[in-house]
């Protein structure tokens, strides 16, 4: 009797880890969450890799259905799958801290996570990244600048800044790479920033944890311009580059790369 | 040319001489003979037939006026009279005498200089007169009287000639008492009325005659000559001697100041921009080649030419293909025809210039209320009030299906022409909701959707809006959370002191406290009731409910605050007893826990996090339902006073004050709007059809503790809701 938060890792579910599956299979009833992030999987292979039915959830299933969960955990292993780690870009801690408030057991299943991968691809050190930061789609009044505090204070300290796109999986929406750094350069504009221009070099990847991710380093003002493919993409703002990682870097200038 | 076409021209003559044009409104107590004296006015100055007048009622060109015998719209009217050897403009606004209907009367008397007051003799005063009076004098109106139907005071009351006298002289001094109650302190002494000077006159609008002392003086008619003719029933040899118009007219032209006397210190005191900027010397001296400032009155729904926008130019020249703006945003409208109003018919003119009223099509995006500017800088007259005061709503469906998208159209377009009328249009539901002052209003609108749009359509019975306030402050701060948690916001609930209410509900206090900060902390300061360390943290206000920021530097708070305001207002619109709009409250934000990241702060979390902890101050702090309330006046004969007493008993009324006069008796009284559905019927058939009345709203109570539950449930059952409101512990959740 227990809740099972299960990672299923980056871009296709065979980036799930070998123990998550194995919890995946063991569970009475299987959930998935994909507001946060997704797969390019469809649902029915899903269904076939974990070879149970799985019940999409939207955000108000969980958020809203988070006492039915810890309810059903209590007569049940009931697994909750999450794209990339279950704990990291999201917000699940609120239903571990319900769920063990009612006295049920909670197993976290970690997997590849974005937080990872983007420093490795784009060939940075994840010891010199400060906080990360996501780019919020404007809606109405909705226009927050605060998500370019954390670009430009990580600037100040000489950090690279990992920036991760809104996804708004509801609507078909995930925040493509060209626009976020458009939205950069207007943050930029209406924070007075003014480090931050077209000319800034920048990291782009997408389709990260795939057979073939898409890298492309090089000034805003170029990529601002350019499409990157299928989704999910996200920014890198890096800080002043370290001779390796200079190398690396200026490896991907050349243009997009496997 | 007919007389008519001759006075139109005349018109277009005077228009831009400023010393001849008078804008005047005339006002009355209901029935006091407001639309038959404006019609001789027309007829006396050529404008329509004198046979018709008082027949023809032109300016209740809306034959739903005309059937219901009561003036609705305030329409204008435009007229040529001589005197002194010089042609006069006299720019006429009728106003609407039936007090559900007042929105229109304060904007008509925004855009007059002078004003005529009705005042039946035998009735005398009523309460109505004072309202009017006050709102002349605060729109700084110079006032007159005209005391009508002095035929029946004559022959119904059977005074003797000094009776008759001393009957005036007590009609004159209370008006002047009314007059002195409200009169600006520049115009002390000044702006009483007197019989000397002309700005008393009396007469009976029916029989078309009427006097002035300096008329009398002119003419020769004298007091004893009135009193014959009447007595003698030869009111027609009076009507000729002394024509009620050469009389009013006579009178306006001479004591009514002129657009460039009165624009000079009425501009000071009924626009609040800077009185040193260019659109305020413009406006003050009325300039020709100024900035277009033009206060619309009145939208009219013309089949043939659209939208009619009617209203003050108070300075500029409008004419076609002119750009303005509408004021106070960003939006454009180009002039398609500039005319004259006379009754129903638009008089197409060239021009018109500054100190005029004047009618203006093209003008889409014009409402009642608004000023159109050829500045886009200029402060409007008026701040644009999204919340009036709706007491009834209906549904309104229509008959037949395929109309569907008219109706949507049709509502939105009476809403326009009458911002006292709130449609609610929802896409989703497919129910359109119409709110309006009272059950007759909403009648007389649904009559005028099916005759001048053609469109069939049904209303359900009409439902009262009710109000949510608390009955006191919340005992602490509410913590709401967002639907992930992460967010976390802690509010109090407060009711605001009935001076504060008061102040919002007149509109004296801006509610964009984000461009009147200043303003708004001045005003709150000085009403003295508002809490001393909160007057500039007022973020904003909706209706009459505000939202203050008690917190102090808490890391991405402000930029959730537009959030957190689109909460507040879609809170306060649906309240959480029983989903009805939210009145009086004061929410204060003492604390929130936002998450690090904005994607996880953003609508979808901050919207109902804050909607949880206000709903949740509410609740704790005890929510109440409060009733509309109207005054209601009924004059009935005595001999069936008791029909009309019973219907006040029947209907939670509570009566105030009865007075009698003659064989018949006025009776005020206080009732609640719910109660007073269907009484229109139910007094005609009390009285037997032989009663006047008239009803007001005054505000709100707190509806009996009896009532509180059944009423909540009757509106949440309507609603489709749970039949109890959900308890605090719902909102922490």
């Amino acid at each position: 009797m227990a809740l099972w938060l299960i990672g299923l890792g980056l871009h296709d579910v065979r980036s799930m880890t070998v123990a998550g599956l194995e919890a995946a299979r063991q569970c009475s009833t299987l959930y998935a969450e994909f507001y946060t992030a997704i797969l390019s999987t469809p649902h029915a292979e899903l269904e076939a890799f974990v070879g149970k039915k799985v019940a999409k959830l939207d955000r108000l299933g969980v958020e809203k259905g988070a006492d039915r969960l810890v309810a059903e955990a209590r007569s049940g292993e009931v697994g909750l799958l999450v794209a990339g780690d279950p704990l990291a870009a999201t917000t699940h801690t609120d239903l571990i801290v319900r769920a063990r408030a009612a006295g049920v057991a909670v197993h976290v299943l970690h997997a590849p996570s974005i937080l990872s991968a983007a420093p490795g691809l784009l060939g940075l050190q994840h010891y010199k990244f400060g906080r990360t930061t996501t780019l919020v789609r404007p809606q109405g009044s909705w226009n927050p600048t605060s998500p370019f505090d954390a670009v430009a204070e990580n600037h100040a300290r000489g950090l690279h800044t990992l920036v991760l796109l809104d996804i708004q999986a509801d609507v078909g929406y995930f925040m493509r790479a060209d626009e976020g750094v458009r939205q950069l350069l207007d943050l930029a504009r209406r924070t007075g920033a003014t480090w931050f221009t077209e000319a800034t070099s920048l990291g782009v990847l997408a389709r990260a944890g795939s057979d073939q991710p898409g890298r492309w380093t090089g000034p805003a003002g170029t990529l601002a311009g350019l499409d990157f493919g299928a989704p999910l993409h996200c920014l890198v703002v890096p800080g002043p580059l370290h001779e390796v990682e200079k190398a690396a870097w200026d490896l991907l200038a050349a243009g997009p790369s496997a | 040319m007919g007389r008519k076409e001759d006075n139109i021209a005349k018109a277009v003559g005077v228009m831009a001489n400023l010393d001849n044009i008078r804008n005047i409104a005339i006002a009355a107590h209901i029935d006091h003979g407001k639309t038959t004296f404006s019609d001789n006015l027309l007829a006396g100055a050529g404008m329509i037939s004198t046979e018709l007048a008082g027949q023809q009622r032109a300016l209740d060109f809306d034959p739903e006026e005309q059937a219901r015998g009561i003036t609705i719209n305030a329409a204008c009217a435009s007229m040529v009279h001589h005197f002194d050897n010089r042609d006069y403009l006299v720019n006429l606004i009728d106003t609407p005498g039936h007090v559900d209907f007042g929105g229109d009367v304060t904007r008509a008397m925004r855009a007059v200089d002078g004003c005529i007051i009705l005042v039946c003799a035998v009735e005398g005063p009523m309460p109505q007169t004072e309202t009017v009076v006050r709102q002349a004098l605060r729109e700084k109106v110079r006032p007159t009287l005209f005391i009508n139907k002095v035929d029946r005071m004559v022959n119904e009351l059977k005074v003797t000639p000094e009776e008759m006298q001393a009957r005036f002289i007590k009609i004159i001094n209370k008006v002047n008492e009314l007059i002195n109650r409200n009169l600006p302190e520049e115009f002390k002494g000044k702006w009483g009325v007197r019989l000397e000077d002309g700005s008393v006159m009396f007469g009976s609008a029916y029989h078309k005659w009427g006097v002035s002392v300096p008329y009398m003086k002119k003419s020769g008619v004298t007091f004893k000559d009135v009193y014959n003719h009447c007595q003698n029933d030869t009111q027609k040899e009076l009507a000729k001697k002394a024509p009620v118009a050469t009389v009013v007219l006579d009178t306006v032209a001479k004591v009514i100041p002129s657009p460039k006397v009165a624009q000079e210190y009425r501009i000071r005191h009924i626009w609040h921009g800077d009185q040193d900027s260019k659109a305020g010397s413009d406006m003050r001296t009325a300039k020709p080649d100024g900035i277009v400032s033009f206060m619309v009155t009145k939208i009219m729904i013309d089949p043939h030419a659209g939208e009619i926008a009617i209203g003050r130019l108070f300075s500029g020249t409008v004419e076609r293909g002119v750009e303005l703006y509408v004021g106070g945003t960003k939006t454009k409208n180009k002039i398609q025809q500039v005319g004259l109003m006379v009754g129903a018919d638009r008089i197409p003119v060239d021009r018109a210039t500054g100190g005029n009223i004047v009618a203006v099509t093209g003008l889409r995006d014009a409402m009642a209320g608004y000023t159109m500017t050829s500045d886009a800088e200029m402060v409007p007259f008026e701040r644009i009030v999204h919340v009036s005061d709706p007491v009834v709503t209906v549904a309104v469906e229509c008959k037949h299906m395929k109309d569907l998208p008219k109706l949507v159209d049709v509502l939105r377009q009476i809403s326009k022409g009458d911002p006292s009328v709130q449609v609610k249009i929802n896409q989703e539901t497919g129910e359109n909701l119409m709110s309006g002052m009272g059950e007759l209003h909403l009648e007389v609108i649904t009559h005028r959707i099916e005759r001048d749009f053609n469109l069939q359509i049904v209303t359900s019975n009409p439902i009262v809006v009710y109000r949510e306030c608390v009955k006191g402050s919340s005992p602490h701060s509410f913590e709401g959370k967002s639907p992930n948690r992460h967010n976390r916001f802690f509010i109090e609930a407060h009711p605001l002191p009935d001076n504060i209410i008061k102040a919002l509900r007149e509109n004296e206090i801006p509610d964009d406290p984000k461009k009147h900060a200043k303003e708004v902390h001045e005003k709150l300061t000085a009403l003295g009731t508002f809490p001393k360390d909160l007057t500039k943290k007022v973020k904003a206000i909706n209706g009459t409910n505000m939202l203050v920021d008690g917190t102090k530097a808490i890391q991405g708070l402000h930029e959730t605050f537009e959030l957190i305001i689109d909460s507040f207002n879609e809170s306060v619109n649906t309240g959480p007893r029983a989903g009805e709009p939210v009145q009086g409250v004061m929410f204060i934000i003492t604390d929130a826990k936002l998450h690090d990241d904005a994607v996880h702060r953003g609508p979808a979390q901050t919207i109902p996090a804050v909607r949880n902890a206000m709903y949740g101050a509410m609740t704790i702090a005890g929510t109440v339902l409060i009733e509309p309330m109207q005054k209601a006046v009924v004059t009935v004969p005595d001999t069936v006073m008791g029909g009309a007493t019973g219907e006040f008993q029947r209907r939670r009324g509570l009566i105030q004050d009865m007075q009698q006069e003659g064989d018949s008796t006025t009776i005020e009284a206080k009732v609640p709007v719910a109660e007073m559905l269907g009484f229109a019927g139910a007094i005609r058939s009390a009285t037997g059809g032989r009663c006047l009345w008239s009803t007001e709203n005054i505000g709100y109570e707190i509806l009996p503790p009896e009532l509180q539950e059944k009423v909540t449930k009757q509106i949440r059952e309507r609603k489709g809701l749970k039949p109890e409101p959900y308890t605090a512990a719902y909102y922490a959740e």
